[in-house]
């Protein structure tokens, strides 16, 4: 091995060291010691992410890596009605990453199994062997992620559903953040057998520092749905992984908002194993401030005639910096692939940065894949029309900034949450005017 | 309409047929040439370097600086990021330095040149008479100095592995002002020029190739254009590696000063043999206030048999410094040669209102690798950048483009736009997209699209239905998907590319 990468694997291998000073393996059954246990194992192999590391170029983990994270101050949402409170769904909520009963409903549903980590770890065999720390461990190639790994070997809890029928309703986690200091791994599993369908909601800050995982494993025809709110103006540092296995002529869909948030990683991996499956995913990030957002997703064809769209939107202003870091892999064989890409960005002042890099490696010869990636001021002209039929300068810049995401917003199939995440935003745009 | 569109496609259909019949061999420019040489020994140390600094009586600060390069390198690790994969050189196993015998004493005009040489350039195509060598002009023989047909000439200087041969209508450029010489002798005859711009745009420590050839470049040209000056012709340089075993680093240096203009042409061969040769070049431009530099460059080194056996490694760096106000400069290329490729021929935008422009066309085929693109780095106010790049895959090769964007606080108003583009033909190629987009003020917009598919059975059956074969039919729909960087070209370089194209093609279909 060449010395700089000697030097540099060295580096990374010392920063988990002193990581795992301030964590302990939990304690649990035999199937799940040995998924932590490897975990643990291709985490040493691999030391934490330095800033050289070719997927955090746009991205300093250094918070993410600490022992400990930089306290953040919970934040006051005052009259704010919490998102999809008026959803009828089952709630399971987590405070600073502990599962709280009394807030929770029954974790009840027909056609849908939940469990809870934490008591599921105590048994010596569940069915969440097969998915948990596997899809994880299929998104190390080619590119390691260190911070999942960790997480599958340090979670304490998380949520396990396995779906065999349509859900009646969608199951919502909610992540609530109480204490300045709080550091909560969670890893969630969703396994859905053959025509199963599920919606998952997820929203609120969860810690001060959060670490999350959700391993998704689709089975043939079944189709899962995904929205998430990631919070508004909070100091949270995050790094999520979604990692995702889908069979033939399955459906996956996930969509996430997020106004600031200091740090905030979203990775996903996607990987379509039968022929005929779906993948879309979109995002819309507001940053205002010392605000980082970054979405780095990966996406794997690996059968006949699937289609992937990824549709991401940023609007920055006042420092804050959007990265994007998408790719599109077409591996042999797997003709007729569809593939769409877009990434777009919107700078609203001069301290804004958007950093992208939109990626396709392609092995085949008979498909159709696109991207486009672009960044730029709000239309003078559209603002321009607007204040000369009287609308005000504000209203007109929230206007323009909501049309420019609702391309990402229309990723949401279920015309009430595209109608709630829509409404959101405005409020949370005018708030932020307020 | 319908007529119009008729005849195109007779002409384009005709001379694509032509192209496949005339081009019958694989690689045109196998052969090689059988001349005694002079090498430096092999292996590369502090004593190769001063030698090679020796060989060409350079003054004592320029081996200076070639030794402190060399230190540099033997700190610096080979890059990997590339999608390329090769065996590992051994940077011990070859030669440094090779010159044909007969010019160890320099010729001091093209007539005491070996005839040998003559020979050499003459069956590539490029007679090193002063003539006109517009591909098609009969007769072209020698052309008084201010004729009709003046923008029509094209000044060569030509190198042979490690030295630099000739160069053609040296009279005729001083008479405008213009320098245009081996760097060797730039070195020697124009040490205020070479000491003021060498290593000011791509540094000795720039990069593990770059550094290199800052220690061991034994020749390449020097072109320099005064205030002012549109340059009468065309200049050119023909890189040929003959010997075996032995690496080509040319370092090549371009000024355009004030209000001056030149369009600059580059090509290359070498013979086909089994074992891969390393040329490690660098290209050096520096461009002042409202002057322009037009680079056009068709590779065709050896690109290895099919089974991936031999052919050149392509290491080169190449970068245009826009330096003044409203300059610009215009990169193009054709890529179908060598068997890795690992070039990135860049723009920096530095003075306001300056542009960058970056037409690409890359071919792989069989074994073949390249991982190519352009970098635009805007710091200038109101810099203008455009890149159009397009892959084409065929065989068991991979095809990548690489590339940045970067768009700095201080360069507002500023625009880029990208288009990239693969087609793949056969299911056993790739086809891959690397851009890398870093915007840092609101002003500027930056545009990037890429698109990835095959070729259209439509337009196959199209072309089939009328009688071509599938190759042919091939050829027609790729020279139609590459059309916008071969009209960049120059007239000289368009007729070649397009027959590059369908001899790099051959066998890829069927």
């Amino acid at each position: 091995m060449a010395v700089a990468k000697e030097k540099l694997l060295a580096r990374k291998r010392d920063a988990l060291a002193e990581r795992l000073g301030a964590l302990t393996l939990p304690e649990g059954g035999a199937w799940i010691t040995e998924a932590r246990k490897s975990a643990l194992g291709r985490l040493e192999a691999m030391g934490l992410p330095a800033p050289r590391d070719e997927y955090w170029r746009f991205t300093k983990p250094d918070l993410l890596n600490a022992p400990k994270p930089a306290p953040a101050a919970v934040f006051d949402h005052g009259d704010e009605m919490p998102v999809f409170g008026e959803v009828d769904r089952i709630k399971i909520v987590f405070v600073d990453g502990v599962f709280d009963a009394a807030q929770s409903d029954d974790l009840t549903l027909a056609g849908v199994e939940i469990d809870r980590l934490a008591e599921a770890a105590k048994a010596d065999i569940h069915w969440a062997k097969g998915v948990f720390g596997t899809v994880e461990l299929a998104s190390q190639t080619p590119v390691e992620r260190p911070l999942a790994a960790l997480n599958t070997a340090f979670a304490t809890d998380g949520v396990l559903i396995r779906v065999t029928g349509k859900a009646a309703k969608p199951i919502s986690l909610i992540y609530k953040h109480e204490d300045d200091c709080s550091d909560a791994i969670l890893h969630n599993v969703v396994k859905l057998e053959p025509g199963a369908e599920l919606t998952l909601l997820e929203n609120g800050p969860a810690a001060a520092r959060f670490n999350k995982c959700l391993e998704v494993d689709i089975a043939d025809g079944a189709r899962f749905h995904h929205i998430r709110a990631q919070g508004r103006d909070h100091e949270r540092q995050a790094v999520t992984g979604m990692f995702v296995r889908q069979g033939a002529e399955s459906l996956f869909k996930s969509f996430t908002l997020t106004a600031n948030g200091r740090l905030t990683r979203n990775e996903s991996f996607i990987e379509m194993k039968g022929a005929n499956a779906s993948a879309h995913i979109a995002g819309a990030a507001l940053g205002h401030g010392d605000f980082h957002h970054d979405d780095t997703v990966f996406i794997t064809h690996d059968a006949e005639n699937c289609e992937s769209r990824q549709v991401f939107k940023k609007v920055l202003q006042k420092g804050a910096v959007g990265a994007f870091q998408g790719k599109i892999l077409v591996k042999r064989g797997a003709q007729k692939t569809d593939g769409y890409q877009k990434s777009q960005s919107l700078l609203l002042d001069d301290e804004a940065q958007f950093l992208a890099k939109p990626e396709l490696e392609i092995y085949a010869d008979d498909v159709a894949c696109s991207h486009g990636s672009t960044s730029g001021a709000i239309d003078e002209d559209m603002l321009f029309y607007l204040r000369a039929r009287g609308v005000d300068k504000g209203t007109a810049m929230d206007l323009l900034v909501i049309a420019f995401v609702a391309e990402a917003i229309e990723e949401i199939e279920d015309e009430s949450f595209r109608e709630e995440i829509t409404e959101r935003l405005e409020s949370w745009l005018l708030r932020r005017r307020g | 309409m319908a007529d119009d569109t008729m005849v195109a496609k007779e002409g384009v259909e005709q001379e694509t047929v032509d192209a496949v019949k005339s081009l019958g061999d694989k690689y045109k420019y196998g052969w090689e040439t059988d001349i005694e040489m002079e090498y430096a020994p092999k292996g590369l140390t502090e004593d190769i370097v001063r030698l090679i600094s020796q060989k060409n009586d350079e003054p004592e600060w320029m081996t200076e600086w070639r030794l402190s390069a060399y230190r540099r390198w033997l700190q610096m690790e080979e890059p990997d990021w590339a999608m390329v994969e090769y065996p590992e050189i051994n940077f011990q196993d070859q030669y440094y330095y090779a010159r044909p015998k007969s010019m160890e004493t320099k010729p001091k005009s093209l007539d005491e040149v070996d005839p040998k040489l003559l020979a050499t350039y003459e069956k590539l195509g490029i007679p090193l008479k002063e003539q006109m060598i517009l591909a098609g002009v009969e007769g072209a023989g020698e052309v008084p100095a201010d004729g009709d047909n003046s923008e029509r000439k094209v000044a060569v200087d030509a190198v042979f592995d490690s030295v630099s041969v000739g160069t053609t209508f040296k009279k005729e450029l001083e008479q405008a002002g213009v320098i245009f010489c081996s760097i060797s002798e730039a070195i020697r005859e124009h040490p205020e020029l070479v000491k003021k711009y060498l290593g000011s745009v791509v540094p000795p420590t720039d990069n593990f190739y770059a550094t290199l050839n800052s220690a061991v470049f034994s020749d390449g040209s020097f072109v320099y254009i005064p205030p002012g000056v549109r340059c009468p012709m065309e200049l050119s340089t023909y890189f040929r590696i003959n010997a075996e075993n032995t690496g080509q680093f040319e370092r090549t240096l371009i000024i355009a000063d004030k209000e001056a203009y030149v369009s600059y042409l580059e090509g290359c061969t070498a013979p086909q043999r089994d074992t891969a040769q390393l040329h490690a070049a660098v290209v050096e431009i520096v461009i002042l206030d409202d002057a322009e530099v037009k680079y056009s460059t068709v590779q065709n080194w050896f690109p290895g048999d099919e089974e991936g056996k031999g052919g050149i490694f392509n290491f080169v760096t190449k970068r245009a410094d826009c330096r003044g106000d409203r300059s610009k400069v215009m990169w193009t290329q054709v890529e179908t040669g060598s068997a890795v490729t690992w070039k990135y021929p860049s723009c920096v935008l530095r003075g306001d209102e300056s542009q960058g422009e970056f037409y690409s066309i890359a071919i792989t085929n069989n074994m073949q690798q390249a991982d190519t693109g352009t970098k635009m780095t805007h710091l200038g106010k109101n810099t203008r950048s455009r890149i159009v790049s397009k892959g084409i895959s065929a065989g068991k090769s991979n095809n990548t483009y690489r590339g940045l964007v970067s768009m700095h606080p201080k360069a507002t108003n500023s625009r880029n736009y990208t288009q990239c583009d693969s087609l793949l033909i056969g299911d056993q190629c790739g086809a891959h997209t690397v851009p890398y987009i870093e915007v840092k003020n609101p002003s500027s917009r930056v545009e990037h699209e890429a698109t990835t598919s095959k070729v259209d059975d439509d337009q196959m059956f199209y072309c089939r239905q009328r009688g071509m074969d599938e190759e042919e039919a091939v050829a027609l729909i790729v020279n139609g998907f590459a059309k916008e960087v071969l009209q960049a070209l120059p007239m000289e370089f368009a007729m070649e590319a397009q027959q590059l194209v369908a001899i790099s093609l051959e066998g890829s279909v069927g």
